[in-house]
């Protein structure tokens, strides 16, 4: 445990001294999360993968905090990333306001973000600027509306009424795997 | 050459059907190949377009429903697009409306082939929030039980990826040993297949009477099988052609796209969350954990095979070892209390009225865990509110990320590689869509 | 029906065997039901455990499970029916030839089981029309061989076939009720 307490502690060093100002961290039931603004947040990932060793993204979690007391803005981006050679893991978490939606995409870094952030956009609204096939992958091409909000109803069914084209999927261009 | 739109309604299937095609030149042209056959075809002005095929979602070899749209090129593909979300059933959505403890039967569907692993994932992370340490005897039998789904679950997978490839009685013998392991199971659980046996703090009821003779019979019949299957098809010629090289994928290839689990071990990196960050006394247990090279079909489906023996090992380390002792927590407010306390005692009725009805009640705050699952790593990220129905629960599902890299797999394949492939990524539809 | 004395039978005497036409359709057509699985989820995993050795469907004839549409006369949803998938299963069900049955496997197919939510159909008899619903999550092997045996004594209740091409409801609507 006292190892990967060392290990934290190197790398919110590294974080400070690299991002101070800017990236606040906090501390988890002992995991590291590092909070970020949306325009700092493609270098904070970037430098995180490349310097840091985090080669595996995990996860990336849409968060609705509509009935959360005290949360910044409506929405956040959970991003969860793991060192494989480390061993350790850490979750970056963007605040990001109703009004503006737009976030880099990580599809330039890793190739699991492509369906990752797929999945935020459909369920939450999310716009993923720069990535390569935006579109709906869990609901029906016909469904309106973004599900997991808090203000969607848990109830609110939609009849689809053709199976799919799935010529956008095709025709995608997935960029090749970053080493 | 026609438009590549894909539309093919539009799209003659046949060259002969296109609008420019002139029957006078094109018998002209096989003629004069006629007279070149001697020397070898030409075949570089042949007149062809592509063919667009669906694969799914009503297929016998996509286990699960998802579709592959293809663009051909004869055998070969040029594009695939794949759809999924056939099965999606609004998991994250449902249980924001449920308690905590109303949340295991539906972790249960996730990966409905080793359905107690997911339950006990989730209990993992909702007692490391609630700050709880279960039982040394929960803990070892929860590792014993988590191994067995872990055979059960790689039978299935192997069985089925073989039958695709077109061997249909390994199937029946993996199947027949599985059946006995469910039959201790059901012993154990009172279901069959989605066993809802874990709870929040411990287990929903202690080992019934010859629990451990069972394992033992019932694990007896698991090596016989596991060397028939090898008996039969591992020097086959047919499914060494139809494995080896098929879908490979280099280990940073695999890391890009997010894999974990056997598939991420059968590329050579040694990743496996019950070695790096044991839980349950992992580190306690002797065993390997098998890798593979290329990371190719053959390779993902002998990981498969030969984690299925470790697991052989650690069920028998874990069954002569069980410690005696309560296998739940003593805590009020997470525990039901016995039934003599809400009978005849006031707290113990209200303490029943209060667990059952709202649920325990995590402090506000978040947090991620995650297990080795026979996928890969299963994670769930939670956000409680303070109150005792979840906030958001946000499940971190392996085969979504195996998934995702088809399309990268199969593009350049012929079309029959697409079923060696997808059968060796373990796709769970339940855990894919959710 | 059947033949006596079986060896006289192939000692080429005369051996005749009188029957209504309509009972040896209905024999025929009820022990040979070709499945189609529609399998989703966790139902089509117990329905492979049926088809195994252990609970044999094959004793009933319906061993034969063919992916196909065109080939199958059994439709047995197993599994849950969510909105995107709803127009294929319609699509399938459309493309079966008559007379065509449908199992409806699990609670799940019944009524939607417990996705009571934006994405789940809440039962596929809003879709199709379904001959006999299995309860349970998953149903055990047992329900689902009796379920078999329930619509095979369904077909027995059929009508005798009228000359011409019948839609399902033509015949459903006269099937004899057997509390009468």
């Amino acid at each position: 445990m006292s190892e990967r307490q060392g290990g934290n502690t190197a790398l919110l060093d590294a974080v400070r001294a690299k991002f101070s100002g800017t990236v606040e961290t906090l501390d988890e039931y002992g995991d590291i999360v590092l909070v970020s603004p949306v325009a700092t947040m493609h270098d904070l990932l970037a430098w995180l993968r490349n310097e840091q060793g985090f080669d595996l993204l995990l996860d990336i979690a849409g968060v609705d905090c509509l009935e959360l007391d005290d949360a910044a803005e409506r929405f956040e981006l959970e991003y969860i990333l793991y060192g494989v050679s480390s061993g350790r893991r850490v979750r970056v978490r963007v605040h990001i306001p109703e009004t503006n939606l737009d976030v880099p995409t990580l599809t330039d870094l890793w190739q699991s973000a492509n369906w990752a952030e797929r999945e935020a956009y459909e369920m939450f609204g999310f716009h993923f600027v720069g990535h390569p096939c935006l579109t709906r992958l869990l609901t029906h091409h016909e469904f309106v509306g973004h599900p997991l909000r808090k203000d969607y109803p848990v109830m609110g069914g939609q009849w689809c009424s053709t199976s799919s084209d799935l010529t956008d999927e095709l025709n995608e261009d997935q960029r090749g795997a970053p080493r | 050459m026609g438009n590549d739109t894909g539309k093919t309604e539009s799209t003659p299937q046949r060259g002969t059907h296109d609008e420019e095609f002139d029957r006078g030149t094109f018998e002209q042209v096989l003629d004069a190949r006629r007279d070149d056959f001697d020397e070898g075809l030409d075949l570089s002005d042949l007149n062809t377009q592509p063919m667009f095929v669906n694969i799914g979602p009503t297929h016998p070899a996509t286990h699960g429903t998802f579709r592959v749209y293809c663009k051909l090129d004869g055998e070969t593909i040029e594009k695939a697009g794949i759809g999924v979300g056939y099965l999606h059933r609004g998991f994250e959505k449902i249980v924001e409306t449920k308690p905590y403890p109303q949340v295991i039967p539906y972790t249960d569907r996730l990966n409905y082939c080793s359905s107690l692993t997911n339950n006990i994932a989730y209990c993992k992370a909702m007692e490391r929030m609630l700050g709880l340490e279960v039982p040394e005897r929960t803990k070892i039998i929860r590792v014993v039980i988590m191994e067995i789904q872990r055979i059960m679950d790689h039978m299935i997978c192997v069985g089925t990826n073989i039958v695709d490839i077109g061997a249909l009685t390994n199937f029946w013998y993996f199947f027949n040993a599985r059946d006995h392991l469910n039959s201790v199971l059901e012993a154990l659980t009172g279901a069959r297949l989605t066993y809802s046996y874990s709870r929040i703090g411990g287990l929903a009821w202690d080992l019934p009477e010859g629990f451990r003779d069972n394992v033992r019979a019932a694990l007896k019949k698991v090596p016989r099988a596991i060397s028939d299957v090898r008996g039969l098809v591992v020097k086959n010629r047919i499914f060494q052609d139809r494995t080896r090289g098929v879908g490979a994928i280099s280990t940073a290839d695999a890391i890009s796209y997010g894999w974990t689990g056997p598939c991420l071990r059968s590329t050579g990196c040694d990743l496996d969350l019950r070695k790096v960050a044991p839980y349950y006394h992992y580190d306690e247990f002797e065993f390997d954990v098998p890798v593979g090279a290329n990371g190719d079909s053959y390779d993902r489906m002998l990981v498969r095979i030969a984690e299925m023996e470790e697991s052989l090992k650690i069920v028998e380390q874990g069954i002569a070892n069980i410690p005696d002792g309560p296998i739940n927590v003593d805590d009020k407010r997470v525990m039901l209390p016995s039934k003599e306390r809400v009978h005849t005692t006031m707290e113990g009725l209200i303490n029943h009225f209060k667990v059952l009805i709202e649920g325990p009640k995590p402090p506000v705050g978040r947090i991620y865990d995650a297990t080795e699952t026979p996928n890969g790593e299963l994670g769930f990220y939670i956000i409680s509110n303070g109150s005792g129905q979840p906030y958001r629960i946000k499940v971190r599902p392996p085969c979504f990320y195996t998934m995702a890299a088809l399309k990268y797999l199969i593009e350049g394949a012929m079309v029959a590689d697409i079923v060696a492939v997808l059968g060796g990524l373990n796709v769970i539809a339940g855990e894919l869509d959710r | 029906m059947g033949v006596n004395d079986p060896i006289a039978f192939s000692k080429n005497e005369t051996g005749l065997v009188t029957t209504r036409m309509d009972e040896v359709v209905k024999w025929g057509r009820k022990n040979s039901l070709w499945p189609l699985p529609f399998g989703t989820a966790c139902c089509a995993i117990e329905f492979m455990g049926v088809v195994a050795s252990k609970f044999d469907i094959s004793r009933f004839g319906a061993e034969l499970v063919r992916f196909s549409p065109r080939q199958s006369d059994l439709l047995l949803v197993a599994g849950t029916i969510n909105y995107k998938l709803a127009p294929i299963l319609k699509r399938i069900y459309d493309q079966m030839c008559e007379p065509k049955y449908v199992i409806s496997m699990g609670a799940c197919a019944c009524s939607g089981g417990f996705y009571d939510n934006y994405a789940t159909v809440q039962g596929i008899d809003q879709i199709i029309p379904v001959d006999v619903f299995i309860p349970g999550c998953p149903p055990r092997p047992e329900g689902i061989l009796d379920a078999v045996i329930k619509l095979q004594e369904r077909i027995d209740r059929e009508p005798a076939p009228r000359r011409g091409v019948e839609r399902r409801h033509e015949i459903t609507d006269r099937m004899v009720d057997p509390e009468k």
